[in-house]
């Protein structure tokens, strides 16, 4: 009896989370310019529609080197940071830490305020480089969340028996921490590459003309006739962040189950 | 003459000296053992000569080279460490030719070298095998292999076998001990076992919060402890407390309180004694022995060791027992006989 009611529950509850999100591939197929049931048919029109738009190609071009610099620079971070944290008995490790991640706990559109006046006050332009400056801030405390929790299941002796042996810090790096470490990194690039290219309001203070792809979403919404090829530009991005997400996290998985990849 | 030198090396992480104005000299070839109970120091010691700590004052020499300010990755030491630090993404193999790529040997010499030291610790034909596919007694070895291949001055060994189970563990504290002969590197091993010190090393260090205590070969450690803390962490011994009363030519006589009047030789006492000390008389349990007469007590209780047994004797007058190792005692009352010249004198701890 119980046991069925909570069953219930689950299933509204999944329904709930991912109903409205299957919505979006749905109509994307949809032949009809109306969001509304009943369906009228199959097409992939809206999908022929996204390839001939140069101007959505620039903004998924502008998304994608957003996207990439935040993740290569914060995964570099947040490398640094972790290994800083894990490996030394460092004064105020603690704080800085709960320093890192606090702006995942301010609002965006704070951020994205301050970091507009901030600019404003400097007297830097706003562009993609500011756009990237603004996601650093969001993305390098995840990107230290997956770090650190590989550098703790690491053994430090791994890196002194590589000094021992005679190699140096920077050797030691590339022999041994880099390719131990490799899963936690991809998981780190691929989980800080989606937050930038999903993030919407730091980029709509910061990138002044140059739009990145949820900015230019945002401004299609003003013309209901491309309401359709915008869900199919949804339906895209959410097939390709699901499919990176699930790859993250099994190369995580991939390497806590079995560290020990033999060669 | 003396290949490592330790020179009035102290170390504190927050909190008291750790390794404390430790002095150690070490010749070259020799096997050493660090022994002590956990947290006596004797890691921290061995991880300053590998270079991973850095002492807070004193000095370390290898070779008559000061030590101090050369990183881990120059010195001429190489480690096995306790947890053996296989890297766990290279097979055995690459593992063990890591620590040559400096070297920029030819494939095939590298291949020869390998092999074999593979050889040496017994593991001939596993040098494709992946790390995780190895036994605990084979990771051992590989950490071994991998630490000797460089022909470093000295190894350091961290508890090898802490983690082998009692079998594996003799079996290869013998192997440890014949491939130190055959390579006839200066071997340091730190290890909290007495057993295994005593039976690998030609001198042992027996450390005490963060000092040496002392340094002294196997068997004169068990026969000649130098203080209390010694004799009671290598074997077992017994203590009683006891007066020096006269020295007289090479036999020295002490009351001991309920076991009467004694006498043992004069150089069994520690020395600087005078008469009328106080003192610490020990004895091990295998020479006190059941006799006729003597001091009188009961069998409390007795530990069957298979070819000889182990009793406590209650006698009147001491809380402790008296340990006597041998064979079945008379039924009932017992009495004690102690081996005069087996006898010995320490300082007293008050």
């Amino acid at each position: 009896m119980k046991s069925k009611t909570l069953r219930l529950y689950a299933f509204a509850y999944l329904a709930f989370l991912y109903v409205p999100v299957l919505v979006l591939p749905v109509f994307s197929f949809n032949n009809s310019q109306f969001i509304a049931f009943p369906l009228s048919g199959f097409t992939t029109r809206w999908y022929g529609a996204l390839a001939a738009d140069s101007v959505l190609r620039h903004a998924l071009s502008n998304s994608l080197t957003v996207g990439i610099v935040t993740a290569l620079l914060s995964t570099m971070l947040g490398l640094a940071a972790a290994r800083a944290v894990t490996r030394y008995r460092l004064r105020g490790a603690g704080a800085a830490l709960g320093f890192i991640s606090l702006p995942l706990f301010i609002p965006d559109i704070v951020l994205g305020l301050s970091l507009l006046m901030l600019l404003g006050a400097v007297g830097l332009p706003l562009s993609l480089a500011a756009v990237v400056l603004g996601h650093l801030l969001v993305c390098v405390p995840f990107a230290l969340t997956v770090l650190i929790a590989r550098f703790e299941g690491f053994d430090k002796n791994l890196e002194e028996a590589s000094a021992d042996l005679g190699e140096d810090g920077w050797m030691t790096f590339w022999r041994i921490t880099f390719p131990l470490m490799l899963p936690g990194i991809t998981a780190s690039l691929l989980l800080t590459f989606i937050t930038s290219f999903d993030e919407f309001l730091v980029a709509y203070f910061l990138s002044g003309t140059e739009a990145t792809l949820p900015i230019y979403i945002w401004g299609q919404l003003r013309f209901p006739e491309r309401l359709p090829m915008v869900l199919a530009l949804g339906a895209i991005i959410l097939a390709v962040s699901v499919a990176l997400v699930i790859a993250a996290e099994y190369i995580r998985n991939l390497g806590v189950k079995k560290p020990m990849v033999g060669a | 003459m003396s290949f490592l030198s330790i020179a009035n090396v102290s170390k504190s992480f927050s909190g008291p000296p750790v390794v404390n104005d430790v002095r150690l000299e070490v010749a070259r070839g020799e096997f050493f053992a660090l022994l002590g109970p956990s947290g006596c120091g004797k890691t921290t010691l061995l991880r300053m000569i590998a270079g991973f700590e850095t002492p807070d004052s004193g000095t370390i020499a290898i070779d008559g080279e000061a030590m101090n300010a050369v990183p881990p990755n120059l010195r001429p030491t190489n480690m096995v460490f306790q947890s053996y630090a296989i890297f766990p993404h290279l097979n055995v193999f690459d593992n063990i030719a890591y620590g040559l790529r400096k070297l920029k040997l030819p494939k095939d010499q590298l291949r020869a070298r390998v092999e074999a030291i593979l050889a040496t610790v017994r593991l001939d034909g596993l040098g494709g095998r992946a790390a995780d596919q190895l036994s605990g007694g084979q990771r051992q070895r590989v950490a071994l292999a991998r630490a000797l291949v460089r022909e470093s001055k000295i190894l350091l060994l961290d508890e090898p076998l802490g983690a082998l189970d009692k079998r594996l563990r003799e079996a290869m504290q013998v192997e440890l001990r014949a491939i130190q002969r055959k390579v006839g590197i200066t071997f340091l091993l730190v290890t909290h076992d007495q057993e295994e010190a005593l039976s690998l090393s030609d001198r042992v260090a027996v450390m005490h919060q963060g000092r040496i205590l002392q340094v002294a070969d196997p068997r004169t450690l068990y026969e000649r402890p130098s203080c209390r803390e010694v004799a009671g962490f290598i074997g077992e011994m017994n203590f009683f407390h006891a007066t020096l009363r006269e020295i007289a030519g090479e036999t020295a006589t002490v009351n001991a309180g309920i076991l009467g009047i004694l006498t043992l030789p004069a150089v069994n006492l520690a020395p600087g004694m005078k008469i009328d000390d106080h003192i610490l008389l020990a004895i091990r349990p295998e020479h006190v022995r059941f006799a006729a007469s003597g001091v009188a007590g009961d069998v409390a209780a007795s530990t069957f060791l298979g070819e000889r047994s182990h009793f406590h004797v209650k006698v009147a007058g001491r809380s402790e027992p008296v340990f006597v190792s041998g064979s079945a005692p008379p039924a009932g009352a017992v009495h004690l006989e102690f081996t005069p010249e087996k006898l010995i004198g320490l300082p007293s701890d008050s």
